[in-house]
């Protein structure tokens, strides 16, 4: 209901155009039943009654024309907002875009910022007025990746990277979640998003650095991939590099995780992660 | 020798499952009880276990589907008590295993076990009486597609006191429903128990849609059918169409399961967006199967009851065509936040708001039959009352998650559960249950108490408005579907208003019992002799209530749309009068061939879930040579002697005069 980001802001004010546009046609619709039970009602004598009335053009013409015109008017209001909305679509901004990793896990977030080097569980900041680019996989089941008060969700599906971008416009933390169901800790699986000033995130980041944890892939990964549900805040100060991508490569040919780095896999590491898009 | 099954399997611990299971168990035994005590085994057995009639088979679709009815309902309210109590940190009563299972069976119960019998049943007793048929094209095949359904009925049932239901949510994405993510036995229940019911609707499905091509009587020309006939055959074109898919896939998902393949799951190259593909390349045209002989149910009524012919009846034909057309066009809307670019989400979306054109004039000739009617403010007539108001809401609501942009915050929340219980319990349900009570006395030859039926209405129509709206309002505020508990205690209060709703509508449910009930007891003074209460237009109002089991002692010779209508109107009117001679008639024997295969079917089903391979063994070689014998059978149908329906029809005419 109140979006702190520019995303939710628009799809906001696009749910109530598509409302109020509707109500042209739904407000009537239920005037004229009331109405016409009340006025055709069998006791009122008075009422004309046209036992074998079955046809009428004109009716027909409006009953189709006025629902095609509004149909047509939602047409193209999705066919415009559905491209400026669509979640792969960078914000423009004069702040450079930042990258996430988002990694859906049993039952928790695991977050990377390759740029920074760190990694987080169920945590993360970003800078107000910074578009987010998130990068959105799994590590277990579908998942759905959001923060509400930020705008658009998106699948998170595992061996597949997805994008959203997002972008925070006041300050203040908001609860993230899953919103698809994901099994047993499903409830649970939220984290906090710290929208701050730059001076603020860099605080954070440098809090993070403090940690004496490591995330490497496959071994630190495997330990927190485990099961687990209401997962409290964890940092790791460091991340192996293109960890990301070897997550989603380690799908390509089964989760064995002993062939992922012969000759084979070099080959495809250097090629993009299949989108999500791209196989559609 | 019992493979995976053993005494550990039943929940001991959970005291919940243990006293409905007892609950059941005494039931079951008191049932047994009274029926070989009033020694009716032999008449179950003759008269409806293996009874090929269309309406005995009917009767009971729609008999096991209120008894499921009050099953999902029970799922329903125990999660709204959950949601109700568990929240800033309180877990409620239900902890995730438990409440996870119960979503699942709500939806899977609700859906294939409520609505699809409900329609079926409706179509079983109505289209061959609509379309002058004696019976069904393939009677044997009917009554095993209800044994086969009754099949998937039991093994969801026994799920709850022996192993586990899924956890996955109805309709089971891959890869949570994987071996890896659900290692039990609660997905296995919900593949056989689907797929042994699915295929019992695929053969509802052909059988159906060959008898309204086929053998509709004389004049009967496909622009003269009856709305209500014209929305069973879209529907069943529908069946046919989509559910091999569900078929297919939940047989991949079995390999998968079964013996180790990859077709869903995360590695090896499985494609998990191809099961949510598949999965609602069904599910949406299921949606429209349901929903369209509901529009059909309304269009009858309300053409009864304003004793006026319909408006626009082929502007109806054609807009129950287009929509089915449609319905297979639209399944991406399911999960436009999957990551498909801008140019697919623009399509589906596109083409789901286009489905609201037709929707949009269907209800326009509603209203503009009501228009200059007489109406008669039956319970049926406010069904469909309630339903147009109900339905145009909840169609908005759809278009609203149709636009990609708006889905890309409401997919996933409670709007999402507020829209599709805002149009199945405003669509199907309200038609269904205008349906049970316009047709009624045409199955049993009394008419069903209004003012009970009345109650369980305003409580419906009460009780979902108190129950959802809340949830459309909380959507807002970032509350999402299958939450076993939450954070947010200022989202309580409303929680609670929605728990409220849910209690408004057992009201409902109750009355609907009440109603039978009571219905049944006066059912002497509530007695139709005419066949024709309602001063009905079509014909199954032209035949006696209820029906010799041949139907038409003469098959009815049809030369408009309100054909028997048109009959009464004749000068000096429609004159029930006993023939001065018979031919006999050409009837199908009852068949115990359909409830045995079906028998096995569960023992084959069961033993599947259970690993007991030997039972596997059993079950399949019983159901195939059971299937012998049918093929070899050639005793399958006999005459109705002229002198018999003679003697039938005498006695309806007797009773006939009496009345006069």
């Amino acid at each position: 209901m109140d979006p702190t980001g520019e995303i939710g802001q628009g799809l906001k004010s696009l749910i109530f155009t598509a409302f109020g546009l509707m109500l042209i046609v739904v407000i009537p619709v239920i005037v004229m039943t009331i109405l016409f039970a009340w006025k055709y009602r069998g006791t009122n004598l008075a009422a004309k009654y046209t036992p074998n009335w079955e046809h009428s053009n004109i009716i027909e013409i409006f009953v189709w024309a006025i629902p095609a015109v509004i149909i047509l008017f939602l047409a193209i209001l999705t066919w415009q907002t559905s491209h400026s909305y669509d979640p792969n679509k960078p914000i423009a901004s004069e702040k450079e875009t930042m990258t996430i990793d988002a990694i859906s896990l049993d039952w928790k977030w695991l977050f990377i910022y390759p740029d920074e080097g760190i990694a987080t569980i169920n945590e993360i900041a970003i800078p107000k007025d910074t578009p987010v680019h998130f990068r959105v996989t799994s590590g277990t089941v579908i998942n759905s990746f959001m923060i509400p008060t930020l705008g658009s969700q998106i699948y998170a599906m595992a061996g597949m990277s997805n994008d959203v971008y997002l972008v925070g416009n006041e300050t203040g933390t908001y609860r993230g979640r899953s919103t698809h169901y994901s099994g047993a800790g499903f409830s649970e699986m939220l984290f906090d998003a710290h929208v701050t000033s730059d001076a603020d995130f860099q605080a954070w980041v440098d809090k993070v650095k403090q940690s004496p944890d490591t995330m490497t892939f496959p071994d630190d990964y495997e330990q927190v991939a485990k099961p687990s549900i209401a997962n409290p805040v964890k940092y790791f100060s460091q991340v192996s590099p293109d960890f990301y991508g070897d997550l989603i490569n380690s799908y390509k040919g089964g989760r064995s995780g002993a062939d992922s780095h012969d000759e084979h896999n070099e080959a495809r590491e250097s090629s993009m992660p299949m989108s999500a898009q791209a196989a559609e | 020798m019992f493979g995976k099954l053993s005494l550990d399997s039943i929940p001991f611990e959970q005291p919940i499952i243990m006293v409905t299971a007892a609950a059941i168990a005494l039931g079951g035994a008191l049932l047994v009880g009274l029926i070989t005590y009033y020694r009716k085994w032999g008449y179950l057995w003759r008269e409806w276990i293996t009874s090929i009639d269309h309406k005995k088979i009917g009767v009971m679709y729609f008999l096991v589907a209120l008894v499921m009815l009050v099953r999902g309902f029970a799922d329903a309210i125990m999660m709204r008590t959950q949601q109700a109590i568990a929240a800033g940190g309180a877990e409620g009563y239900l902890p995730p295993e438990h409440y996870d299972q119960i979503f699942t069976a709500h939806g899977v119960i609700m859906i294939f076990f409520v609505a699809m019998p409900m329609v079926i049943g409706l179509m079983n007793l109505v289209v061959p009486l609509q379309i002058g048929a004696r019976d069904v094209a393939f009677p044997f095949m009917n009554n095993l597609s209800f044994w086969l359904f009754a099949v998937g009925v039991i093994l969801v049932n026994m799920s709850l006191v022996i192993g586990e239901f899924a956890k996955t949510g109805w309709l089971a994405y891959a890869p949570l429903s994987e071996l890896k993510y659900s290692p039990g036995v609660g997905v296995d229940y919900w593949i056989w128990a689907l797929q042994i019911s699915g295929i019992g609707t695929t053969l509802t499905g052909i059988n159906f849609f060959v008898t309204i091509l086929r053998m509709r009587t004389k004049g009967m020309t496909l622009f003269r059918m009856p709305i209500f006939t014209w929305t069973a055959l879209c529907t069943n074109v529908l069946i046919i169409l989509s559910f091999p898919i569900l078929t297919v896939t939940i047989a991949l998902l079995t390999l998968d399961r079964y013996l180790g393949m990859h077709f869903f799951t995360n590695d090896m190259g499985g494609n998990q967006m191809m099961y949510v593909n598949l999965i609602w390349a069904w599910g949406h045209p299921e949606v429209y199967i349901l929903i369209l002989p509901a529009f059909g149910v309304f269009s009858e009524v309300i053409a009864t009851f304003t004793r006026k012919r319909l408006f626009g009846y082929k502007t109806m034909v054609w807009a129950t065509v287009v929509i089915a057309f449609l319905s297979f066009t639209v399944w991406l809307h399911h999960f436009f936040t999957m990551g498909a670019g801008a140019d697919v989400n623009s399509f589906f979306g596109i083409a789901t708001m286009v489905i609201a054109i037709p929707t949009g004039v269907k209800i326009f000739n509603w209203l503009f039959t009501m228009y200059r009617g007489r109406i008669q403010f039956t319970t049926p007539v406010l069904w469909t009352i309630g339903f147009i108001i109900t339905f145009t809401l909840g169609g908005m609501t759809g278009v609203m998650l149709a636009v990609p942009g708006a889905n890309f915050v409401l997919h996933n929340t409670l709007f999402v559960i507020a829209h599709f219980h805002n149009v199945i319990i405003g669509g199907v349900v309200f038609g269904m249950m205008a349906g049970l009570t316009y047709w009624f006395p045409k199955a049993f030859g009394f008419t069903l108490s209004e003012k009970w039926g009345k109650r369980s209405f305003w409580c419906w129509l009460i009780g979902f408005y108190v129950a959802f709206m809340p949830l459309y309002a909380l959507s807002f505020f970032g509350a999402m579907r299958r939450m076993q508990s939450y954070e947010q205690t200022e989202w309580q209060p409303l929680m609670i208003v929605a728990w409220f709703g849910a209690v408004i509508i057992a009201c409902g449910i109750a009355c609907i019992v009440i109603q039978l009930v009571v219905s049944i007891r006066d059912r002497e003074k509530n007695r139709d002799l005419t066949g024709d209460p309602w001063d009905g237009r079509t014909l199954e109002w032209s035949t006696s209530s209820p029906p010799p089991n041949y139907n038409f002692a003469y098959l009815p010779d049809v030369a408009s749309i309100d054909s028997y209508w048109e009959m009464k109107q004749q000068p000096g009117g429609f004159k029930r009068e006993l023939a001065t001679k018979f031919e006999d008639i050409h009837m199908p024997r009852n068949t115990a061939e359909g409830p045995i295969m079906s028998l096995f079917a569960l023992f084959f089903g069961f033993a599947l879930i259970w690993h007991i391979w030997w039972l596997v063994g059993v079950g399949a070689i019983g159901m195939f040579v059971t299937f012998m014998f049918r093929i070899f059978n050639n005793d399958t149908d006999y005459h109705v002697s002229a002198a018999e329906v003679q003697k039938t029809e005498r006695e309806y005419h007797k009773r006939l005069e009496v009345q006069a």
